[in-house]
């Protein structure tokens, strides 16, 4: 068996309830988030966002800024030298424009002063000669030949020709004979679907700190789920080598996938260099809105073939995402997902990314897939309709299962999403009466989940204590997850082990906290640390027995002799091979650098029961049960949490959040205020059920939680919504206007 | 133009110079190093910057720092006595009611404002009361039960 393989075990504090290391700092407001740090001499930085959304920037004079007293630096895009690299390019030209605006906010200009008031009123001193272009924000629009190509020279070569000229990207996936497919459909249905981008909506704005030194050496505080990926992103936007670049991440307040990139760090780092002093940078919302990542917005169609009985025969999407005004490869990973519920004989997606004049799109939980399983999951509740079949029922019969091939290649290993729709069948929410007025939506969910690299060292201090040292920081209780995974391998309480998130000079390089991969290959490498230290321990309690090391084993937290033939010694604790550790050899520390595979895919059901108000189209979520398997849920809390909030983040997309442009291209509802994410009272209780499948590519069996949960909602509630005024409606977010517009032409 | 200001906060008497047109919000963090309410929206839409003036629950981001004058502000800080937790503060630990944590102490002071005044909400008093304290991590659930708890504890006591 491989050493990371699966085995079933009794767990001692791997599935506990324990309180979270980090929770007393964030109960007293002393967690340090980003913009709360300070530095001695520190400079605000301010940045002047563009207001059209497509123009060329034909000059920029910043002398009047500079020559207000107080302003010590003003960059703009002249300032920075690009990479060659076009992934770097962009981030480069996204974080501050080179020679043309691409999107309403895009930043064109900063400056660093003494004080706010002195940054506001230097900004308002720039002048900024625009010449505005024709523009475009509608991805249906983007794709005719005649739209303004938003950026010429990104097309890949994947492209088909003939495809317009804003089409960057095309990608394909399948097998089998669609053709014959469909001609075993006793029915085909085809719908095409718009989704609405949507924002990650943390609570907390990006924020920085920077300090860069006349030696070159470089010192930057942020929020951000990666320190490292903003190490390796800002080194080479400023030139610099990593090693003399540390990033130290602070408390995240909020990430979702919209804080693994950079947007205001290299543009305080470069501030800071021209003023030599510290500068901080702090987003605004309404820079956070108009300038940050957002969700790709979509159009989709989606044909699928059934057969009375309720086999699906064929399906087949077309996927049209923007990613805005840059190169974006999310589609590929909806056009991967799209089918992903399903064993189909015959399956095909296709994908187009295509420029419009949006901001760079970021990743956002589950990236490109809840908007094609929105797609899909919404034909097949069709199909059932028109069948009169179970919604569960028809899923169980067509779900993915171990030994499917998947309709983007892999064959499925052991997998939970049969378990899952079991469980939703005999639940007590699926069998309650509705009633009057009342409707019940259905969707399946899936993530492919990641695993990467990752880097862990784990030392041993004599007095028994761990300290575990990662490299991702923690968004919703990953410490706590980490801690109690060290604890239960080398078997000692939970309450003896500190985990710490490092900043990038104190490890090695670790991979973003993304893709639902931290408890996954965090874990792995602490599991494997562990049993590092536990191999060293082992040999330091042989040494003092003068015997064998293979002859010494570690169980229940302390070294003993393997056998009767290694002789007879008492066990030797954790805490008292460490306490004489400078006699044995020196200090005592397990390290496992890895990039992790065998990340296991997750799958999820939910059922949802809501009304809608005939009069306003306002819907109302009265009850929801989100199922979903964990693998093994580490710390049972926070994967519940993971459901809880995938889901609420769901129900906004599916009823309220998007982004709303104006006939300008300017975003028009950059605030909470427009932007209506959910509140407390727009919810019911969400029930998590976890299942645990576990997952055979981690030693204990994890999976990632963090992503699937946000996929099944905008399916689920637009089944229950289509199902409740008696027409299917084919555009997200379903807001009481589109919802009053469906009933009258019910 | 500056403007001196003396007020209370958590109890403490302090002194402040700013402008007049400083926000509280800005005031606590950058002036008095208050940095537990936080800046979410800068308009009144998220609660993140909740602190209580007079006992009163305000957005400090709509509260200008002059307006604090001979008044009484409470913050996240002053939630806590000494190392003993509020009950609230221990039931959002002991019911995982925060994930990122940043909205936390806003929710808290809002929570504790609540529960002065209506020791035994019902559930959909607490989700009402708790509509202008954004959360974007737990999806309330937990939030909810976790303010419940605090308070049967505290009618307990």
């Amino acid at each position: 068996m491989a050493f990371d393989a699966y085995q079933k075990r009794e767990f001692k504090l791997v599935g506990t309830r324990v309180p979270r290391p980090d929770g007393i700092d964030k109960v007293t407001g002393r967690a340090m988030y980003g913009a709360d740090p300070v530095a001695p001499g520190m400079l605000v930085g301010r940045i002047l966002r563009s207001p059209h959304a497509h123009a060329k920037i034909v000059a920029i004079d910043t002398s009047e800024a500079l020559a207000l007293p107080g302003v010590k630096a003003v960059v703009t895009g002249a300032d920075f030298v690009l990479p060659q690299d076009a992934f770097l390019a962009d981030i480069g030209e996204n974080a501050m424009a080179q020679g043309k605006s691409l999107y309403d906010g895009h930043a064109v200009a900063a400056v660093a002063a003494i004080s706010a008031e002195v940054a506001k009123a230097a900004l308002k001193k720039i002048k900024v000669t625009y010449e505005v272009l024709p523009h475009v924000t509608d991805v249906d629009a983007a794709m005719k030949a005649a739209a303004p190509v938003v950026r010429e020279g990104l097309r890949l070569e994947s492209v088909p020709d003939g495809a317009g000229g804003n089409v960057t990207h095309f990608c394909e996936f399948g097998h089998g004979d669609l053709a014959a497919g469909f001609a075993k459909a006793d029915k085909i249905v085809e719908r095409s679907f718009k989704t609405a981008a949507t924002h990650q909506g943390y609570i907390e704005p990006h924020a920085c700190l920077a300090s860069v030194t006349a030696d070159g050496k470089a010192d930057l505080w942020c929020c951000t789920q990666g320190q490292f990926n903003v190490r390796w992103l800002c080194s080479e936007l400023m030139g610099m080598e990593a090693s003399q670049l540390r990033v130290t991440p602070s408390e995240i307040g909020g990430g979702f996938g919209g804080k693994t990139t950079v947007f205001i760090e290299p543009v305080a780092l470069m501030l800071s260099k021209k003023a030599g002093r510290p500068v901080k940078i702090v987003m605004s919302r309404d820079e956070v809105f108009r300038a940050t990542g957002p969700t790709v917005s979509t159009s989709i169609d989606v044909k699928i073939g059934m057969t009375k009985d309720g086999r699906i025969t064929a399906g087949e999407a077309k996927l049209r995402y923007s990613g805005g005004a840059y190169q974006c490869m999310t589609v590929e990973m909806g056009g991967q997902a799209a089918f992903a519920c399903y064993d189909l004989e015959a399956v095909r997606t296709q994908g187009w990314n295509v420029l419009t004049n949006r901001p760079k799109e970021a990743a956002y939980r589950a990236p490109g897939a809840p908007q094609a399983i929105y797609a899909v999951e919404s034909v097949v509740d069709e199909l059932c309709q028109e069948f009169g079949l179970d919604p569960i029922e028809v899923r169980i019969k067509n779900a993915a299962k171990k030994g499917t091939k998947s309709s983007y290649g892999p064959t499925f290993d052991d997998i939970g999403l049969m378990a899952t729709l079991e469980a939703a069948k005999k639940h007590p929410h699926y069998t309650a009466p509705l009633k009057p007025g009342q409707a019940r939506g259905v969707s399946c969910g899936f993530w492919f989940n990641f695993g990467g690299n990752t880097c862990v060292t784990l030392n041993v201090n004599t007095d028994g204590t761990v300290g575990v040292t990662e490299g991702n920081p923690d968004i919703g209780g990953s410490r706590a997850s980490i801690s109690l995974m060290a604890a239960e391998e080398l078997g000692i309480p939970y309450e003896k082990v500190r985990t710490i998130v490092a900043d990038t000079a104190s490890l090695g390089f670790c991979d973003v906290t993304d893709g639902s991969r931290v408890t996954f290959a965090v874990g792995i490498a602490t599991i494997r640390a562990a049993r590092d230290a536990i191999k060293k321990m082992c040999g330091r309690a042989a040494k003092i027995w003068g015997i064998a090391e293979e002859a010494v084993e570690w169980r229940e937290g302390a070294a003993h002799p393997a056998g009767p033939n290694a002789g007879k010694f008492p066990p030797m604790t954790l805490a008292e091979i460490a306490a004489v550790s400078f006699q044995t050899g020196g200090p005592i520390a397990g390290h496992h650098e890895v990039n992790a595979d065998g990340a296991g895919v997750s799958f999820g059901v939910h059922l949802v029961d809501l009304e809608v108000d005939k009069e306003t189209g306002a819907t109302k979520i009265q009850r929801y049960t989100v199922f979903q398997d964990a693998g093994k849920a580490v710390h049972p809390d926070y994967v519940e949490g993971q459901m809880q909030g995938g889901a609420a983040q769901g129900i906004g997309w599916a009823l309220n959040e998007e982004y709303i442009y104006g006939d300008d291209g300017r975003l028009q509802n950059a605030g909470f205020l427009d932007y209506r994410v959910p509140v407390a009272s727009d919810l019911p209780p969400i029930e998590a059920v976890i299942l645990e499948i576990p997952n055979p590519g981690h030693p204990y069996g994890v999976r990632g939680v963090g992503e699937t949960s946000i996929v099944p909602p905008l399916a689920a509630i637009s089944n229950g919504i289509s199902r409740a005024v008696g027409k299917r409606l084919q555009q997200l977010p379903m807001s009481p206007p589109r919802v009053l517009k469906a009933i009258k032409s019910a | 133009m500056s403007i001196t200001v003396s007020t209370s906060v958590n109890g403490d008497a302090v002194e402040f110079v700013c402008p007049p047109e400083e926000t509280l919000l800005d005031a606590l963090r950058n002036r008095l190093g208050l940095t537990g309410a936080k800046e979410g929206c800068g308009t009144g839409d998220c609660g993140a910057c909740s602190v209580t003036l007079n006992g009163r629950l305000v957005c400090s981001c709509l509260v200008l720092a002059a307006e604090a004058e001979g008044q009484e502000i409470g913050t996240i800080e002053g939630l806590a006595q000494g190392d003993k937790l509020h009950p609230l503060q221990q039931a959002f630990i002991d019911h995982a009611a925060l994930q990122c944590g940043v909205c936390t102490p806003g929710i808290l002071v809002a929570a504790d404002a609540l529960l002065k005044q209506n020791p035994e909400p019902s559930d959909e008093e607490v989700r009402f009361w708790l509509a202008g304290n954004l959360c974007r991590c737990t999806g309330y659930d937990k939030i909810v039960r976790a303010v419940q708890a605090a308070a049967a504890e505290m009618r307990r006591a």
